[in-house]
This record gives C-alpha cells, structure tokens and sequence, in this order.
C-alpha cells in the first residue's frame, strides 16, 4: 500500500439566469418554432423567480455550501415554497451569481471579440463585478471596451445572426457567430460553449478561493461537461479544460476533456485518480460548466402545476485530487464499478455491476458504505415533471439488491434508504447532478469523523448520441484517510529496495543459464 | 411514450394484425406504465405521435403482472427482474393496467 490520491478541495457554484430559460432553454426555444402562441408561452415569464428567491432556495444554498445535504432531508417536501433563512449568494464552496454579472463574465471568457454588451450595461456589471475579490484588474477591462448602444445590437442581431442577451427583458448584449457558413461556429454554438466555459471558470476560481488551491501548484485540469467544441472539420476538437483554466490563471496546468453525457464527472474522477496514483501528475482539477439546453427543461410541468420555473441555474463545479497527505479522504483506486460493454441493460445488472460487484470485490458489503451518491437530481424539479425522486429510486434499487445478496431483510429496504441515503439536491443539468455534488460536502463529514467511507455512482444515457444503445456508468469508493501514505514513508515497504533483489536475482539466473558461473 | 415507438407499434400491429400484437411494458411506477398502455388502445393522450386518435386497442401488460410472470422462465425472470420487482410499487401498477385493459383492449 502507498496511499491513494485524496479529495483535496471542491467548488460550486450557479449563475441564475432567467432570460436564458426564455431565450437558450431547448423546451422554449423548440415551442417557438411549432408553436410560438403557445399557452405555455405567454405563462412562462411569470413562473421566472427573482434572483433573491433563487438564492434563498434551499437547493441552491445546499449546492454552494450554505446548508448540509441534511438540512434538506429534514425540510418537508415541496422546497419551493420554503425560504433558507440567513441565505447568501456567498457559500462555503462558491458561490450564487446574478446574470448580468455572469454576462460580464462570458465577455470576459471570449477571448476572439464575439461577446458584446451594451455600453451603459457593460459599466454597471464592471462595478459589480470589481466590488468582489474575483478577477483581476486586466479581466475587468475587458468591459471597457464596450461602445455599442442597443441600436447597434439590435442591428446585428436582426442582420448578421448574432444570439441576443436579455436582462430583465431588455436587450443588453449578443453573441455573434464565429464563421459565415459553418454551423458548429454559429452563434447559437459560441453562445452555448462560451456559457459552459464561463460557469466552468467561475468554479475554478471559487476552487482557488474557497478551497485554498494554489493555482499554480495545478498540474492538470480535465473538462467534463456535456458541450463539444470544434469547427466543421473537427466538431468535438475540444480543450474546454485548458481555455477555462487559462482565464483561470492555472499557469502551470494543461488538460484535456473527458465526456460521457451524465457520467462524464465520474470517469473524470477515475482518470484523475489514476493520473495521481501513478505519480504522473500531482495535482489534477476535474472540471465543468453548465448547460444553456437545459434551462427550463421541465419548464411545462411546472407552469402547469402553478410552480415557479426551478430550472434557471446554470451550474459549475471543480474538484482537486493531488497525491496523497495523510489527511483528507482518500479515493480507493482499487474499488471501483464499472458498466461494461457486456453488463447489459436491466437495472438488476447496472446496480450490480456498479454498485454491488466492486464491494464484494473489496470484501465489503453494501451496507459497509455510509453514504452513496448516485444522481443527486433535487426532486422538487422532477417530481412534478413526473420523473420521481431520482435518488430515491436509485437507493431503493440499491437496497433491494442488498436484499437479493441477503445483506438486508426485505422489511429493512425503507431503512436502508434513509440511511444510506440523501434527499437530492442538484440542478438537473445533466452531468452535473451526477454523484459529484456530494464531493464537497462528504469531504467536511469525513474530516469530521461524520461519515468513514461513501460511494460516488455515475451513470450516463449513450443512446442519446444514437452511436450506441449501451447504457453506462462507473462509481467509486470515497473513505476516511487510512495513514497508508505515511506508512510508506515509514519505510515499511522500500519498491526501491525489492526492485534492485528482483533484478539481482535475475542476473545470477542468466548468467547460470549461459554457464559463466 | 416516445413518438418512435408509438411509430414502431403502429407500423407492428399493421404488418402483424393488432389481433397477434401484445404489448410488453417495463414503466417503474403505475400513472407512466397507465399512459403507455392508454396510447396502445386508445390512442396517445398527449396527441403528439403517431397514434394521436388511433384506437388499436392492443393487448397489454406489465412485466411485473402476474399473467406474464407465469410465462417467463424463472431463473431469467430472477435474474432480470426480481429486484426491480421489489422497488416497484406492483399492486398499483396491476391496477392501472388492468383498469386500461377492461376499458380499452379490443383482443382479451
């Protein structure tokens, strides 16, 4: 044993953006076109919340740190209805952003001159966003150099198919499009990737400041969101990682991306781990923004049932994994689940493969695992919608197995979920729900002795790309830091020293056999 | 159900006769597995696929009923739906589907 690489830090962080559901959002921008005088049309803009709403919305406030996973199991469902009391857009691991900062902030990511903001807007966002310790002073006036009055924006979106930005309803901004005919570089595209690229550099630079990480001690960052960039002769090219942690002042790092729809978090998590554990890196990031499509994906539902539209974040989060430091909790390299090609499709084998099998692999059982984070979608967005509780329904599978492999009593299943459980809490912006929200606060539980050992699940859609049917998934075993990095150091067990015997040994061998001795 | 398998149905029960045609479901809960059953008899609710206002009025089940459980064998059935089984709330699926079948099915 030498250790395992550890959960060093988390971030996350939410832009609120209400216009964004109106104008980005796939279910609204899709009913424009079949039906534009839609009943559902003229309703939605009432259903939109305030940003102080979104902020104070017990979800929201568990997402960036304000509130534990378990002050939301104790709030009665429904949550929309409830307010958290003492809410701040400030939290422990991010933070909560309005959206005509988070517009100065796209600006401030695109670094070809597609972004521009009205000119009087462009000043008003510059002095909120200097009034916070967030970026530096050259990033800043970037803004200043805004000399468009909405006239000039009008006109080119009206004439040269560039994506309006709305605030408030009013036309503060648009994205232009990158190329004349290619449509991988279409406005619509630029404004999408320039999106994921912003909520991903805010979280990496919340990681720096709320999670203490050096930028520059930051050898590698790994992009996992569900976006592809690329022009038309490589569509998915990509290096979402390295262009958010250039604006985020990571120096020193390279990257890559890394997708698999929902389950891209968890594989990145994996190749992160492995990247530490085989010494090539010490310090990786794993890193995502947020999806514009998925704004107001349920937005119908909601309006329907008289909620406010509960899907208007666009959410980001970054993980550090470095090498092992005898303190914070370790990732077990060596449990891991997998979906495999062969797995098949019934629930039974998913849950078996990446839940069961690696325990039992491991000499574990299921209920040896305190915690497990599979989707963490927050019901309060999908039961409505007529989803179900997505955790839920995942702990239920997972305890229902325990029943098959006679680990728990059949009348035990309820226990088992509120036990091993956790009431969801995250956006439902695909990757994002996807076992990784509970990174930041299973981090603290464990230093806190809380919580010993938790599961993080990932599991992903692929026929959605229509290349394959195959489901997918892989997972992860998280525990309390064992003191198995500094046993080695100890000098318990010296790979230096049994290398030089092995290879010693081998030399008399070949010389015996050629007969020199 | 999804506008493709509504097409899928259709075009099944076209070429088979809808007499020959049984419809297995796999919903996790009663109200998605009751739509589904309700847009292969009669006819999509949400009037949005291909059997909007087409009554085919197919034979239906669930996996989890009993009549279709008798007809699995064991063994597969253990190893492909028992834990699902557990999760399910399989009374009130029953009740939705049968409730659909007395109603709608042209074929029992």
């Amino acid at each position: 044993m030498n250790g395992y690489p550890v959960l060093k830090g988390a971030s996350y962080t939410l832009a609120i953006t209400p216009d964004m559901v109106i104008h980005n959002g796939t279910t609204q921008t899709t009913e424009m076109i079949v039906n534009p005088e839609s009943e559902y049309l003229k309703e939605l803009p009432s259903h939109l919340r305030s940003f102080e709403d979104a902020v104070s919305y017990i979800p929201n406030q568990v997402y960036i740190g304000n509130a534990k996973p378990a002050d939301l199991a104790a709030t009665a469902f429904p949550f929309y209805d409830k307010k958290w009391e003492n809410a701040s857009r400030d939290g422990k691991y991010g933070q909560i952003m309005p959206e005509d900062e988070f517009y100065g902030l796209i600006q401030i990511c695109d670094v070809f001159d597609l972004v521009m903001l009205e000119k009087d807007f462009a000043v008003a966002v510059k002095a909120k966003l200097a009034a916070q310790d967030l970026l530096k002073e050259d990033q800043l006036a970037v803004l200043d150099k805004n000399d468009s009055s909405e006239a000039d924006i009008k006109a080119l979106v009206e004439g040269e198919h560039a994506e309006p930005l709305y605030y408030d309803h009013k036309l503060v901004g648009a994205v232009k499009r990158a190329h004349d005919v290619d449509v991988n570089l279409s406005a619509h595209v630029m404004l999408e990737n320039l999106v994921t690229k912003a909520s991903n550099v805010l979280s990496l630079i919340e990681l720096v400041k709320k999670a203490g990480v050096n930028p520059n001690e930051v050898d590698y960052v790994i992009d996992c969101c569900e976006e592809a960039c690329g022009d038309m002769n490589q569509r998915g090219g990509g290096n979402f990682a390295k262009a958010a942690a250039e604006i985020a002042g990571f120096t020193h790092a390279t990257g890559s991306d890394v997708r698999g729809f929902c389950a891209g978090p968890a594989h990145a998590m994996l190749h992160a781990a492995a990247l530490v554990k085989a010494g090539t890196f010490k310090n990786v990031v794993v890193t995502a923004g947020g999806c514009t499509a998925k704004l107001g994906m349920n937005g119908k539902d909601h309006v329907k049932k008289g909620l406010p539209i509960l899907e208007d974040a666009i959410a980001g989060f970054s993980v550090l994994v470095s090498a092992d430091d005898g303190v914070n909790p370790q990732i077990r390299t060596d449990i891991i689940g997998r979906h495999t090609i062969g797995t098949g499709s019934a629930p039974q084998n998913v849950i078996g493969a990446l839940v069961a099998d690696p325990l039992e692999h491991a000499g574990l059982l299921m209920t040896d695992i305190d915690k497990y984070s599979p989707e963490m979608q927050n019901p309060d967005i999908t039961k409505p919608a007529g989803a179900g509780d997505v955790p839920e329904a995942n702990y239920k599978m997972i305890a229902a197995l325990a029943v098959k492999k006679g680990q728990i009593a059949r009348t035990d299943i309820a226990n088992f979920v509120k036990d091993h459980g956790m009431t969801g809490w995250a956006p439902t912006q695909g990757h994002i729900p996807s076992g990784v929200p509970y990174i930041g606060p299973l981090r603290e539980e464990v230093l806190a002795g809380e919580t010993k050992r938790a599961m993080i699940i990932g599991k992903g859609s692929l026929f959605l790309g229509r290349m394959t049917n195959l489901f997918d998934g892989v997972s992860f075993v998280v525990q309390a830091n064992d003191g198995s990095a500094s046993a080695e150091a100890a000098g318990s067990f010296d790979e230096g020293k049994v290398k030089a015997m092995i290879g010693q040994a081998m030399r008399e061998f070949a010389n015996g056999l050629l007969g020199e001795e | 159900m999804d506008l493709e398998n509504q097409k899928r149905v259709k075009d099944l029960a076209e070429k088979y006769g809808p007499e020959n045609v049984v419809v297995l479901l796999g919903a996790a809960e009663g109200e998605a597995a009751g739509l589904a059953a309700e847009t292969v008899t009669a006819g999509d609710p949400t009037f949005a696929g291909p059997l909007a206002g087409v009554q085919l009025g197919l034979t239906v089940y669930h996996i989890c009923e009993d009549e279709i459980k008798a007809e699995v064998d064991p063994g597969v059935y253990d190893e492909q739906i028992s834990m699902m089984e557990m999760v399910m709330d399989v009374d009130d699926i029953h009740n939705e589907m049968s409730s659909v079948r007395d109603e709608f099915c042209k074929y029992l």
